[in-house]
């Protein structure tokens, strides 16, 4: 048994534990985590009234014990609960986005502005509780102006730039509006939401094989990820038990997506400081990587192959074409590395550019890799390792200048490390049966899976019905936290550098917009 | 000392560029009528401004593939432009979400006749997995009329690219 404070902690599988305070001592226990060096991973909101309850406010808190899940019980008459973004302020958003979705409220709350609510959807409207009608044919968004009071920045010579949310290039939309004095960004206020398309009622009712599906979806490019935390939730909450070789396979798979994207990144960030090179020659080997991953599993991004119980696919005979590829990249990156370490233009621009400092990184809960790049030491697979991570002996990458430069050599590093962990994988590949079904569900049960993806900790909390249908399911991606980030991470730097900090984060809007 | 080991690096990759897919043709689901010279004209070159509306970035992963060296789109006479006022077709991913509704009318409504859209990706051809919500407007063509739609999840660059063709080139 271990305990927060006072709190009894209820183990709920590997590094998982259940907490559950009354609402007004969620800030006690909150502080208790703070003071021993924690943080809060997620917080959302459920309506439990068909279950003869109120609503209910959960959060997710990282600790010296693993991932602690705290459930409140909310007033069905009013909602409401204790902010905690004045103990933890990347609790902000995620408290706006569940007043937005639930009406449960944060009292006392510094930011009560919308978040996730743009005009779809009305104030006294709250699509997650149980009585919306989600269906129901809506007028057309245009009928309206969207108002959102951005923080306003005066002085002689201060002025704004409007930038989205459609973007100039191919990423996703969001609205950054930076206060400059000449070419200086003085504050950046970031609003998001756009893509907001109604993720977590759609699981709503949804067979748990088919939200697997779903949940690989809530962003794209951590699709392993979402689908091993989700299914490692289901397969809490049904209490399964997933055969080795599959729990090897999804390793595999996220390992592989790591590659991938920090390919991708790397390239990106050289091409954002005029060095189209670094473009051409990472995004060549990404290719190569996507079509061995297409013929060896079927699909370039790896979907759909994690399913509940296991994985779809298994590994042919062609772990060697893709150990010979692991070897390959290890040489190609470190001569890329080369290059990027002797480029003087690329040195300057990567170098002091778009800092996060430890002590601000730690303060407002910086996580996943660029938290790694302002020395905040956590990472799932090293700490709290998940089977297979357990027997892998993962090392884990961090730098402490909190830079463009910082963030790209975690990448490199991590980079290096997956392809070994992939070889390791491999060689070590226990034999036997890829899936299992999972038992019948008749009776209400929880689950959490918990998954360091490339970006970050991708949890996923899952509630199962009576009927063995999805009740309510969140995915909390980390760039909930990491964002907030960003616009510290502006603060001085000029405006001609902000897509290179930018792509040096490159984090999600469709896993925080939901 | 840069310089040198970039250079060496490009001759010994050597070219990667590979050839060409056809237009799939089957992909197209408008047919517009257009003056002869114009369509002579688009047959050489086409500007593409890519608006995401809702997507969960699985299709914009193939976007960017398809800058890979490999495709040489550039080559082909394909260029992604930054302003809606300077392209030909508008790709589009994603359901499109309510709250991006309007800023997708107004970037296909900035773009100058004649203009072709090009609907990537299940959740653009029928809403996908996502479907119709109150979040939701489903599939592209419930808010914008759409040319060519390119299914799959997410489509293959080579797929995007023989939708794209189709928008545009071969076979007019």
């Amino acid at each position: 048994m271990s305990k927060i404070g006072d709190w009894d902690l209820e183990p709920q599988g590997s590094h998982v534990w259940r907490v559950g305070p009354e609402v007004g001592q969620l800030p006690a226990l909150a502080r208790e985590v703070k003071e021993a060096g924690g943080q809060l991973v997620a917080l959302w909101g459920s309506d439990d009234r068909h279950l003869d309850a109120g609503y209910a406010i959960h959060a997710a808190f990282m600790t010296a014990v693993g991932l602690v899940w705290a459930t409140c019980a909310v007033s069905a008459e009013t909602p409401a609960y204790p902010d905690l973004a004045v103990i933890f302020p990347q609790a902000d958003r995620m408290q706006r986005a569940t007043f937005d979705l639930l009406g449960i409220k944060a009292e006392g709350a510094a930011d009560q502005r919308k978040w996730l609510r743009h005009n779809a959807w009305n104030a006294d409207e709250f699509p997650l509780r149980k009585d919306y009608n989600a269906v129901a044919p809506r007028a057309s968004a245009l009928a309206a102006v969207d108002g959102y009071p951005f923080i306003r920045v005066d002085g002689d010579g201060v002025h704004e730039i409007p930038v989205g949310p459609v973007h100039a290039g191919t990423i996703e939309p969001g609205h950054f509006r930076f206060s400059i004095i000449g070419d200086r960004v003085l504050k950046l206020e970031q609003r998001l939401g756009y893509t907001h398309k109604g993720t977590e009622k759609r699981f709503e009712g949804m067979d748990p094989d088919v939200g697997a599906k779903l949940a690989g979806r809530v962003s794209g490019d951590s699709h392993s990820a979402f689908a091993w935390a989700y299914c490692m939730a289901v397969e809490a909450a049904a209490g399964a038990q997933v055969p080795e070789r599959a729990l090897w396979l999804r390793a595999l798979f996220l390992e592989m997506e790591r590659v991938a994207n920090h390919l991708g990144d790397l390239g990106y960030m050289g091409n954002d400081v005029a060095l189209a090179f670094a473009l051409n020659q990472f995004w060549k080997l990404k290719e190569e990587w996507l079509r061995l991953s297409a013929k060896m599993f079927g699909h370039r991004y790896l979907f759909d192959c994690i399913a509940p119980g296991g994985v779809a696919v298994d590994l042919g005979d062609d772990g060697y074409d893709l150990n010979r590829m692991a070897h390959r990249l290890d040489d190609e990156v470190a001569g890329l590395k080369h290059v990027y370490d002797e480029h003087a233009t690329l040195q300057d621009r990567f170098s002091n550019t778009g800092i996060c400092k430890p002590s601000l990184a730690a303060k407002l809960g910086l996580t996943g890799l660029a938290g790694r790049a302002s020395a905040q030491a956590w990472d799932a697979r090293v700490q709290f390792p998940q089977a297979p991570y357990d027997r892998l002996d993962v090392n884990m990458a961090t730098q402490r200048r909190g830079d463009c430069l910082a963030r790209a050599e975690v990448r490199f590093a991590e980079l290096h490390e997956s392809l070994r962990l992939i070889r390791d994988i491999l060689k070590r590949m226990p034999a036997g049966p890829i899936r299992v079904a999972l038992p019948a569900i008749t009776e209400v049960r929880e689950g959490l899976g918990w998954v360091e993806g490339w970006r970050g900790e991708v949890v996923v909390a899952v509630r199962i019905g009576a009927d063995g249908k999805l009740d309510r399911v969140h995915p909390h991606d980390p760039s909930w936290q990491n964002w907030p980030l960003l616009e510290v991470g502006i603060l001085g730097n000029i405006v001609p550098d902000f897509p290179l900090i930018n792509k040096s984060f490159n984090l999600s809007y469709s896993g925080q917009d939901l | 000392m840069a310089t040198r080991l970039i250079l060496q690096k490009i001759f010994k990759t050597g070219f990667v560029s590979e050839p060409a897919p056809a237009a799939d043709l089957s992909l197209r689901v408008r047919e517009q009528d257009l003056q002869a010279d114009i369509l002579k004209v688009f047959g050489q070159a086409v500007a593409i401004r890519h608006v995401d509306a809702g997507s969960c970035n699985g299709c914009e992963l193939e976007i960017h593939a398809l800058n890979s060296p490999q495709y040489n789109i550039e080559g082909l006479g394909v260029k992604f432009a930054a302003s809606p006022r300077h392209v030909d077709v508008l790709l589009v991913t994603g359901p499109v979400s309510r709250n991006l509704e309007t800023a997708l009318r107004r970037t296909y409504e900035a773009i100058p006749e004649p203009k072709w859209v090009v609907a990537l990706g299940d959740c653009g051809c029928t809403g996908g997995i996502f479907g119709e919500s109150y979040a939701s407007c489903g599939r592209v063509a419930n808010v914008i009329p759409v040319d060519v739609e390119v299914p799959g999840c997410p489509p293959t660059a080579t797929a995007l690219l023989q939708g794209i063709l189709a928008a545009v080139g071969g076979g007019r």
